[in-house]
């Protein structure tokens, strides 16, 4: 690394350009706002892992006798509501891509920076109804408010926070339009769709889901709401309504907001990938179209949730044909992140062993939902630890690792300092292993019929439940160790210099941090994306 | 850097042209978002109208087809004063402007009173679903379900309504204060727009709800 570059603190950049309280809640700047969802993301990922904990804490025995079954109800549906609607469809999107999107294109911001801005106050505004709702009393419904229950009978605050979900929806549907009309239309001179960098592609793959995904969510929480005001009765049996069609149109969201978490992760993965092998990625095309892929074929196959809720079997047998052919996309990506690594110059950097990480666990969270496509596994596993051990493969394994490989591999240019290598990758291999023993057992107890969203279980089942416990405890510690030593670094980081990683790549042309501006002069660009030569890192 | 005032592009834009595309194609792109957000009670009607069809064609012969039809011709010439109001924009007319952009949101206000009697009538004729509905009937049940799509339908209508007119307020006070020239006039091209597709949705409900077995 040279050293030869301004000191941080030397030049003008976005964090010193204006203090003040003021600056920060009225900026336009996509990179201030960026930190505005940071520090909220944050906290909602700590408060969300709380209930974790207090989750694990109960199953640690299999009596019920840490929390109440009605708690125990409330914990897990706020843990779900909080993690997928507050932290993960917002983290990589609204941190790193609201960060990086203008300064990979060479733009001086996004299409509509007060949108952006507004979009930030809508999550906050949506989260203090939310939060409000859990210091009341909190919800019972599982983050799935399923009708008849979420509709009639359920004694919790089911309107507050449908209302507060309701409300977040709408930061993502603003998110989704500038991404679109930011990648349309504010590219630098010479930067062509196929020389964006595949971050960009796995961005605008996920804002068309939030666009078209998230309104189906809003309006199904409307009429939810509807229903437990003014009695109207659309999914009320007793009115001549029907809870599955609920299901349908939550799912119909609800499915492709696992694209919307797992896409933008798969963008960090090309970038990290790339750098640390220091090899062009493997099938550029496929890698792009298969994230337009994912985010289509995600729109169809909702039905694989409702296998047992009695839709026809027609239409299961569909929904699982179409299941299986997601995988292709996902396959297609997988195989050329390896490919690109094949023959590379690699090194362990932080952000290569989560990414690293990310391969392996998607890959098994991947091929279990195989299992789950499948229609006569899906009917004996439906419902029990193995859904929950699948899915936290994605959403844990898979997007969190690649949130935290983000954070690391931007960090230098988002803060202008590095972060203290070794207990980075110390803390990155604590959370793989804490990972693993928190939901690798999940999978053998649900195989062995384990119900999830019970507070009390079989005699059994308590060597595999005590192995979970000890791994969420490991996996938390994995988790504070970024948080302690990436405060650390904002004062005593390692000087990160313009480009530390000797990565390619707009963002790493210019100072770090960024000037207000992003660029001096607009840039010009003339080649390919990760045009490496194969040079180790220094 | 160039003052706002007197040169209306925004600093992350090279050009008045970037930007308008940007504006453009941002609220194309959020009125699908919009369609979708109707395409869900659309979805819904649908399935029940087609495994209720007796009853929803029941229910639907108790709407006022009058006032369903005058509020149509209303709303769809308020869509032809918005697009005057866009035309006298792209021409940089201020006076034509505010006058067509007045001429909207009265239509508009009429339209909304026409529907809230409407609205009060169905409570009067005790058709609000809910405990105090009544309809006689073969399959009141279901026909209670066709008045759920009616006032979810038309109420989620008429809160695009509000917000429309509420968007025109804020255009004349802008207009008045002479923000928009024939150089730039985007805001109120958006603004027609989202009247425009608010509309097009009467447009598909009218027939649902109001025009559905009268044969």
């Amino acid at each position: 690394m040279s050293h030869h570059h301004h000191d941080p603190l030397d030049h003008e950049h976005y964090l010193n350009v204006s203090y003040g309280v003021k600056s920060w809640l009225l900026t336009r700047d996509h990179k201030r706002i960026a930190l505005l969802y940071l520090i909220s993301i944050t906290l909602f990922f700590f408060l969300g892992g709380l209930f974790a904990v207090l989750i694990r804490l109960e199953l640690l025995t299999p009596k019920g006798d840490f929390v109440q079954a009605e708690t125990y109800n409330k914990l897990f549906t706020m843990h779900g509501l909080i993690m997928i609607f507050f932290f993960l469809i917002p983290s990589i999107p609204a941190v790193l891509g609201n960060f990086l999107i203008p300064l990979m294109i060479g733009a001086r911001d996004l299409a509509f920076p007060r949108l952006n801005l507004l979009s930030w106050y809508i999550f906050i505004i949506g989260g203090i109804f939310t939060l409000t709702a859990v210091v009341t009393g909190g919800v019972d419904t599982g983050w799935t408010f399923y009708t008849p229950y979420s509709s009639t009978y359920s004694n919790s605050a089911v309107v507050l926070t449908a209302l507060g979900v309701f409300i977040t929806g709408f930061s993502s549907i603003l998110t989704g339009i500038n991404f679109i009309v930011t990648t349309h239309k504010m590219r630098a001179p010479g930067m062509t769709w196929f020389r964006l960098p595949l971050f960009v592609w796995a961005h605008y793959a996920t804002s068309i889901i939030f666009v078209l995904g998230t309104p189906v969510l809003a309006i199904s929480i409307v009429l939810v709401g509807l229903e437990r005001i003014f009695g109207i009765g659309i999914f009320d049996p007793r009115l001549g309504g029907d809870p599955l069609l609920f299901q349908h149109l939550f799912w119909f969201y609800s499915h492709p907001a696992v694209y919307i978490m797992i896409l933008p992760a798969m963008g960090v993965m090309s970038e990290v990938i790339t750098c640390f092998a220091r090899k062009k990625i493997f099938g550029y095309n496929a890698v792009a179209f298969s994230s337009l892929a994912i985010a289509i074929l995600g729109f169809l196959v909702w039905g694989h949730h409702m296998f047992v809720s009695g839709q026809s079997e027609f239409e299961g047998l569909i929904f699982s044909a179409l299941s299986f052919m997601v995988a292709i996309p996902s396959a297609v990506k997988v195989f050329n992140w390896t490919a690109t690594l094949y023959k590379g110059s690699i090194s362990f950097h932080a952000p290569m062993l989560y990414a690293l990480g990310f391969i392996g666990l998607f890959t098994v969270g991947g091929l279990t939902g195989l299992f789950l496509a499948t229609l006569a596994v899906d009917v004996h596993v439906h419902d029990t630890y193995f859904i929950i051990a699948h899915f936290h493969y994605i959403m844990v394994g898979g997007a969190v690792m690649a949130y935290f490989a983000g954070i690391h591999y931007w960090w230098p240019k988002i803060t202008g300092r590095m972060y203290p290598e070794t207990w980075a990758r110390l803390a990155a291999v604590i959370v793989f292993v804490g990972f693993n023993l928190t939901f690798f057992p999940q999978f053998i107890l649900g195989y062995l019929g384990m119900p999830r969203r019970y507070y009390a279980y079989p005699d059994e089942f308590q060597v595999l439940n005590v192995l979970s416990t000890a791994g969420a405890s490991i996996l938390g510690v994995g988790y504070l160790i970024p948080l302690i030593y990436l405060l650390w670094s904002l004062r005593y980081g390692r000087v990160a210099g313009t480009n530390p990683w000797n990565a390619t790549g707009l963002e790493w042309q210019t100072p770090s941090p960024p000037s207000t501006e992003n660029f001096e002069a607009p840039p010009r660009v003339e080649g390919e994306a990760y045009e490496y030569e194969e040079v180790k890192v220094a | 850097m160039p003052d706002v005032t007197t040169t209306p592009v925004a600093v992350q834009f090279d050009d008045a042209e970037q930007q308008r595309e940007s504006a453009t194609i941002g609220m194309w792109v959020f009125l699908a978002t919009e369609v979708m957000f109707f395409g869900g009670m659309f979805l819904g009607y649908a399935v029940y109208r087609s495994s209720y069809p007796m009853a929803f064609g029941e229910a639907s012969r108790r709407l006022d087809i009058v006032l369903g039809t005058l509020n149509t011709a209303i709303l769809l010439t308020s869509s032809l004063t918005m697009a005057m109001a866009v035309h006298a924009a792209h021409q940089g007319k201020r006076r034509q402007l505010v006058g067509f952009l007045i001429g909207t949101i009265v239509l508009g206000s009429a339209f909304l009173g026409i529907k809230f009697y409407e609205y009060f009538q169905k409570f009067e004729e005790h058709l609000v679903p809910g405990r105090g509905f009544a309809l006689e009937g073969a399959d009141p049940r279901h026909s209670q379900l066709f008045f759920s799509f009616y006032f979810a339908m038309t109420g989620m209508h008429a809160v695009h309504m509000i917000i429309g007119i509420v968007m025109m307020g804020v255009l004349i006070v802008f207009a008045l204060r002479g923000k928009y020239s024939e150089r730039y006039y985007n805001p109120v091209e958006m603004a027609g727009l989202y009247w425009h597709f608010v509309d097009i949705v009467w447009v598909f409900l009218f027939p649902l709800l109001y025009l559905v077995e009268r044969a």
